[in-house]
């Protein structure tokens, strides 16, 4: 039986997150039409990128400005898509934002719903994630009726596949959110502007970094490299670095593409938010410290010279 | 007003977590407060003190021992507890709807305060799906809470330093998140007075929980070991910084 998929596409400003297309990717399996969800008004604009991965069709969404950027509304046009369009499971990243969406449609749904997942087995619906603040892998087996699964961002490598996506409008009729509305928005501005969660490269920073003014160090050099800036606890409980930057145990989980430890001693605390990373490069003066011997690439030495040098580097090429 | 606190007894963080037959863990290990559930307490003391009358009851759907998760949710503050008694894990479909009908059991709730996510399960959803099955708005991760008249105001926290600002009807769900509050930890006289305070438990078949048509299920448990082989990056401070591009470079393609 061919099961219809829906991936509801995330995009910031406008602009489609990379992260989508290993999503799409992952969501690519056996016996399966894809379904791009587009909420934000670009369909067109995104016709080709999303074909060339392997969409079938291209369901834009319209919601009255008003309401763009209303969870619970957005929450309810997915779930209407999924009963006119007939979807069997639904795909949504795991981001800030799908944690403040998938809930919501799974919610109205009344099905299952896992998130954080590393990957998902669409023929027996299995889904695996992790637990016990991610000392654990777990497979879930999901039953009833229209899972959703929230994909962790750089889960899987995206791969093309092309097909030529139709698109259809969707106006889901009579939303309204007579609870909750979106008052303002805005930015706290403190930490680095790219999500940590989403980035493909990120730097971060310890105790070895000594102080905070030496995180803009970091900052400089995770500019040039469009990376974002992490941190282990010791820097945010000394007050160097706001709590959102903190990775860890009880700080984001995050799987980039490459994690860069500076003057961070490895804690099974900090593994714990960054160990699913695909390359980890420590930096670090002590070549025993636990993170050299549990890592890719491994340099003894001082992280404060180094990422200026990275930085000096890149100013150059 | 009625205030309930969604509490949840897990592992401790610190905890070393041993896998046995594949499926579950070893739970002879020390079980406390969910830590996003301490923020959630600790703002509904501080919602109950700003409003006269008001009363925060501390509600947990766990074994017999967690009735040591509502014993401390009074010691921080919670004037009474509710404890479900079950014998086993419960998936987050069938615990909000558990919590809801043990909520519904005790009286009118004017706010429910959970964590944004338990840190055993992960599953960062029953407080979605406690609000949608008493029609009630939820924001989760807050870092700021106000509540007026006729409605509250939270803000939550999204990634890139992004705030949202959500307005929402009462009563409404709230999911904490670590920015928040700063929990207090309670004194020995806390503790002492917690002992006195009431717990009624409740047996979970008295409560006729109707089946539900969607289940998760965890079939598998690995434990999360990952060891690499580290290569060493020698030279001088120029030689290192070249290398690490290189590779980024050549090997990661990240740049
Ligand atoms: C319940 C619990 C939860 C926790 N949650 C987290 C969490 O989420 N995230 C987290 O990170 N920690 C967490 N921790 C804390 C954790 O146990 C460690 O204390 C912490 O990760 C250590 O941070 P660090 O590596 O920066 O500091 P340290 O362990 O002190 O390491 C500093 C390192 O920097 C090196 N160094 C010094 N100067 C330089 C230099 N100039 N250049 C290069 N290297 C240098 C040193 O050799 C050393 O290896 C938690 C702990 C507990 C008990
Ligand atoms: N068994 C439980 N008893 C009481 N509250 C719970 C229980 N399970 C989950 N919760 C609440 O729901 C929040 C989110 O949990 P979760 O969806 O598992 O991440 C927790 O922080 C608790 O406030």
């Amino acid at each position: 039986m061919i099961k219809h998929i829906g991936v509801i596409i995330e995009q910031d400003n406008g602009i489609m997150k990379a992260a989508n297309l290993g999503m799409i990717t992952m969501a690519r399996q056996k016996h399966t039409i894809l379904f791009a969800l587009v909420m934000d008004g670009s369909a067109g604009a995104l016709k080709e990128k999303l074909s060339s991965f392997g969409i079938s069709t291209i369901i834009e969404i319209r919601l009255a400005e008003d309401f763009q950027d209303n969870p619970d509304v957005r929450a309810k046009a997915v779930a209407k898509a999924v009963e006119k369009f007939e979807l069997s499971a639904l795909f949504g990243l795991s981001t800030a934002m799908g944690k403040d969406l998938l809930p919501r449609i799974a919610a109205i749904l009344d099905g299952s719903l896992v998130m954080d997942c590393f990957d998902v087995d669409l023929e027996n619906n299995i889904a695996g994630t992790s637990r016990y603040s991610g000392k654990t892998l777990a497979k879930i087996k999901v039953r009833g009726p229209v899972p959703v699964f929230g994909i962790r961002p750089n889960a899987r490598e995206p791969v093309q596949e092309q097909k030529s996506a139709g698109i259809i409008q969707f106006e889901a009729v009579s939303l309204d959110s007579k609870l909750l509305r979106v008052v303002k928005r805005g930015e706290t501005g403190k930490d680095s502007k790219i999500s940590l969660t989403e980035a493909e490269i990120i730097i971060s920073g310890g105790r070895g970094m000594k102080n905070g003014e030496n995180f803009n160090l970091l900052f400089e050099c995770a500019q040039k490299l469009n990376a974002a800036v992490g941190s282990s606890r010791v820097a945010v409980d000394s007050g160097w670095v706001p709590y959102a930057m903190q990775v860890g145990q009880t700080g984001e989980k995050v799987s980039p593409k490459v994690y860069i430890a500076c003057g961070i001693s490895g804690s099974i605390q900090h593994f714990a938010g960054m160990k699913t990373s695909g390359m980890v490069i420590a930096i670090n003066l002590d070549e025993t410290a636990a993170i050299m011997s549990n890592c890719d690439y491994y340099a003894k030495a001082d992280a404060l010279k180094i990422i200026p040098e990275i930085t000096k580097l890149l100013e150059t090429s | 007003m009625q205030i309930y606190v969604c509490v949840k007894h897990v592992p401790d963080s610190a905890a070393y977590i041993r896998i046995i037959d594949n499926r579950h863990i070893d739970e002879n290990i020390t079980f406390l407060l969910n830590p996003y559930d301490e923020h959630a307490l600790t703002e509904a003391v501080r919602v109950r003190d700003m409003h006269p009358g008001s009363e925060v009851i501390a509600v947990c759907l766990g074994k017999e021992d967690a009735e040591k998760t509502i014993r401390s949710a009074m010691a921080m503050g919670a004037d009474r507890g509710i404890l479900i008694l079950t014998e086993t894990g419960h998936d987050s479909i069938e615990t909000a709807l558990i919590l809801k009908t043990a909520i519904e059991e005790d009286g009118v709730p004017g706010l429910i305060f959970t964590g944004k996510e338990s840190i055993d399960d992960q599953g960062m959803q029953t407080l979605f799906r406690l609000g949608a099955l008493f029609d009630f708005p939820v924001v989760t991760n807050v870092a700021r809470l106000e509540i007026l008249a006729e409605k509250a105001l939270a803000d939550a926290e999204f990634s890139g330093g992004v705030v949202k600002t959500y307005e929402m009807s009462l009563p409404c769900v709230i999911g904490a998140g670590k920015g928040l509050n700063t929990p207090k930890y309670p004194t020995v006289r806390d503790v002492m007075r917690s002992r006195k305070s009431p717990v009624k438990t409740l047996l979970l078949p008295d409560l006729k929980i109707p089946p539900a048509q969607a289940r998760m299920e965890v079939v598998e448990l690995i434990p999360h070991l990952q060891k690499r082989q580290p290569v060493e990056i020698s030279g001088t401070d120029s030689d290192i910084a070249q290398k690490i591009v290189q590779i980024l470079k050549d090997e990661a393609k990240v740049i």
